[in-house]
């Protein structure tokens, strides 16, 4: 593997290639993986997009992307892009469109799709090799609807259809593993916060041929509750508690790129859920020590088994 | 020129075919299967230059049928029923992008109960997508209406998808001698697909099917479907003369057959009109005037060519192949919309809900619509509607019945 030209953050571009302005709320964590994306693919891509919050980043006549975008529905947008991908290769090889003037086809859904409803055309993209990039901003949540719980929400967290005591029953999916899982070319997660581990790992993949996943945590101010000025270290908390693992597939390997300090020198998962309204009912007006330690076990656990 | 015998489904891959496409996104469904396993058997041979890709669901497929179509190939699909039904999400949608492409739906009946034979409640749910439709009545209009789906789509004052129609087995699986066009004529009435400004390319950005804020917007983009969609009317006429030109078949967007001095019309869409024929055949041999009027072309709905037929006739028996729940027959609420408030139009529409699921339409029964038409307009009242269903067809319903009745007591009676 060949070194990455980004060794430090100061590596990383300083202009963006995607534009300001849109209609994102205000500390969204998902347009900031989305830029640090645009920044490292560059504009020569195409955008297949499903149904989510970032459906409404282009709103006609404006767009904040360079390249290409086409909004398909919430269940399909890999489906959509094996068709562009197709499109262009038969384009390309009967000399209708010149190799230079390719793209890089990029899926972008939310984890409402990417957990639910489209993981059947995903775990067929995958399986056929399709040639692409995706991206699932995964904020937990149907972010677009007024935050109602997802397969992607954690246990516990209060969202829009988990108003009782004991908050979401489920437990966040492993979708990381079940992509994985297909044996694709590329499989990490990321979280914007992390910009270095991030622009690395997109670097590393984006020229690899097949189908490259990326799970962004997307720390998301009106669903989880906290000030849109808090973003960066409620993402950095995810990653400094242990509670969102840092790692990529490849290779048929899970190698984690950021690994959290061991169990007692590392902060608790509760310094990073107490950022977070949505999971304020387990600290007032008492404190749930039994979810909290539950909680804290399953990211302990989830450290032994790698270390 | 070939002359083969052909099944619909033959037909259809064979149109495929001849239109040089380049892409062909897939799902298997039953009646429909055969065209993808011709075209993938074409492609096996090196018969054919194109990608055939099976997707994991019909929804998936007509996805990227659009998104191909949308990146500027000549795109091929097709299914039937359930699985029109599963992609009806993405019909809708794909028709928005304004890319041209070509879905052939071979036509079955929906569920529940599940059925494997036609009739055309699949097909005209996409009624109000964008999507044109053209209906077929013969192996070889299927051929030929493929080609014209083409012209059609792609013309820069249409730009939409099109639907080509078949009935399931009675068109599907039946064999018919056609005539398959001659390549290079083929390549001269459908040259290569210019997809103009619609494509993906680098330098070139475009944003498709993206959000719009508002009534306005949203209604401006819906008008301009609509109006693009009735652009097909004009178009069709054209590829008309140029087909029956280089081909010597003429297709209009109605089917007129002994209309001229007829007083009775029967109107059908589908493979079923080809029984109301013999039936127009037979009805006139015994010196009654009757004649039949088909649409070939549903969407644009050519209500000017119906107008022309129908004019000054005393009366139109509409057959639906299809059921319209709590309303009743969708071409007779068609016809009934496009003929209000002309002058000189047919005072008599009598409804008849037909061939559901392929129940088969018997002669007789056309001579009893053609009779309980004729009273009607002697009394000059319009009867209720009528399903075609025989006392006979009621007493082996009642049978299976009493067979599922003893068994439940059987069962009854071990509790």
């Amino acid at each position: 593997m060949k070194e990455s030209a980004f060794k430090s953050v100061k590596d990383l571009p300083a202009t963006h290639v995607l534009g300001s302005g849109t209609p994102a709320c205000a500390g969204c964590g998902a347009l900031e993986g989305i830029k640090i994306f645009c920044d490292i693919l560059g504009d020569k891509t195409v955008f297949v997009n499903a149904a989510g919050c970032m459906t409404l980043l282009t709103v006609y006549p404006f767009t904040p992307f360079r390249g290409s975008w086409i909004y398909t529905a919430m269940a399909s947008a890999p489906a959509g892009a094996q068709g562009v991908r197709d499109a262009l290769d038969l384009l390309i090889r009967k000399g209708r469109l010149k190799p230079k003037d390719d793209l890089k086809v990029v899926v972008l859904t939310g984890d409402g799709s990417a957990y639910g409803m489209g993981l059947s055309s995903t775990s067929a993209a995958i399986y056929r090799e399709l040639d692409f990039i995706y991206i699932c901003y995964d904020n937990e949540g149907y972010g677009n609807t007024g935050y109602q719980f997802s397969a992607a929400t954690p246990h516990a967290a209060r969202t829009a259809t988990s108003k009782g005591v004991g908050g979401y029953w489920g437990y966040k999916k492993d979708l990381f593993s079940i992509w994985a899982a297909h044996r694709p070319t590329y499989v990490a997660t990321v979280v914007g916060t992390e910009p270095l581990d991030m622009a690395r790992k997109i670097e590393k993949a984006k020229d690899l041929k097949g189908s490259k996943l990326f799970i962004v945590l997307s720390p998301c101010p009106t669903g989880w509750r906290f000030e849109p000025a808090e973003t960066i270290e409620v993402g950095k908390l995810a990653v400094k508690t242990g509670a969102w693992p840092l790692k990529e597939y490849i290779n048929g390997k899970v190698v984690h790129t950021k690994i959290p300090l061991p169990r007692g020198k590392r902060p608790l998962v509760e310094e990073y859920l107490k950022r977070q309204g949505r999971f304020a009912h387990l600290f007032s007006p008492t404190r749930n020590e039994e979810v909290l330690e539950e909680i804290q076990a399953r990211v302990d656990a989830y450290w032994e088994g790698v270390v | 020129m070939i002359r083969k015998l052909l099944t619909g489904n033959g037909a259809a891959a064979w149109g495929a075919r001849l239109a040089k496409i380049d892409y062909v996104p897939a799902f298997p469904i039953t009646p429909q299967t055969e065209i993808i396993e011709t075209i993938a058997h074409w492609i096996d041979k090196g018969q054919m230059d194109c990608r055939m890709i099976t997707m994991d669901s019909e929804h998936s497929m007509i996805t990227a049928a659009g998104a191909a179509a949308a990146t500027g190939v000549r795109v091929f699909t097709a299914t039937s029923s359930q699985g029109f039904l599963y992609g009806m999400e993405m019909i809708y949608t794909v028709a928005g992008w304004r890319a041209p492409f070509v879905l052939v739906n071979v036509s079955r009946g929906l569920s529940a109960p599940i059925t494997l034979e036609p009739d055309h409640n699949d097909v005209l749910a996409a009624r109000d997508s964008g999507f044109l439709q053209i209906h077929c009545a013969t192996c070889q209009e299927v051929l030929d209406s493929v080609l014209f789906a083409y012209r059609l789509g792609e013309d820069e004052r249409v730009r939409l998808p099109v639907i080509v129609n078949l009935d399931g087995f009675y068109l599907s699986f039946t064999r018919e001698p056609v005539e398959i066009p001659d390549d290079k004529k083929v390549d001269r009435f459908l040259p290569p697909y210019d997809p103009e400004e619609t494509h993906f390319r680098a330098g070139d950005p475009i944003s498709q099917g993206v959000v719009v804020l508002g009534g306005s917007q949203y209604s401006y983009f819906r008008y301009e479907t609509h109006l693009a969609s009735l652009n097909a009317l004009v178009v069709f006429e054209e590829v008309s003369i140029e087909f029956k030109e280089l081909f010597g078949r003429s297709y209009q967007p109605v089917e007129a057959y002994r209309t001229e001095d007829a007083e009775i019309i029967f109107f059908m869409m589908g493979s079923f009109a080809t029984k109301a024929k013999d039936a127009v055949d037979c009805l006139r041999s015994v010196g009654r005037k009757v004649g039949l009027l088909r649409p070939r072309l549903f969407r644009p709905f050519p209500v000017k060519a119906i107008i022309r037929v129908l004019e000054g006739k005393k009366g139109v028996a509409v057959i639906d192949q299809n059921l319209s729940m709590g309303k009743g027959g969708v071409l007779h609420a068609e016809l009934c919309s496009a003929l209000y408030g002309v002058a000189d139009s047919p005072p008599i529409l009598v409804s008849f809900i037909g061939g559901l699921g392929g129940r088969d339409i018997i002669r007789e029964e056309f001579y009893e619509m053609a009779a309980v038409t004729m009273k009607a307009i002697e009394r000059g009242e319009t009867p209720p509607p009528r399903l075609l269903y025989t006392t006979e067809e009621m007493m082996r319903m009642k049978g299976l019945q009493s067979i599922a009745r003893v068994e439940q007591l059987k069962r009854e009676e071990k509790r």
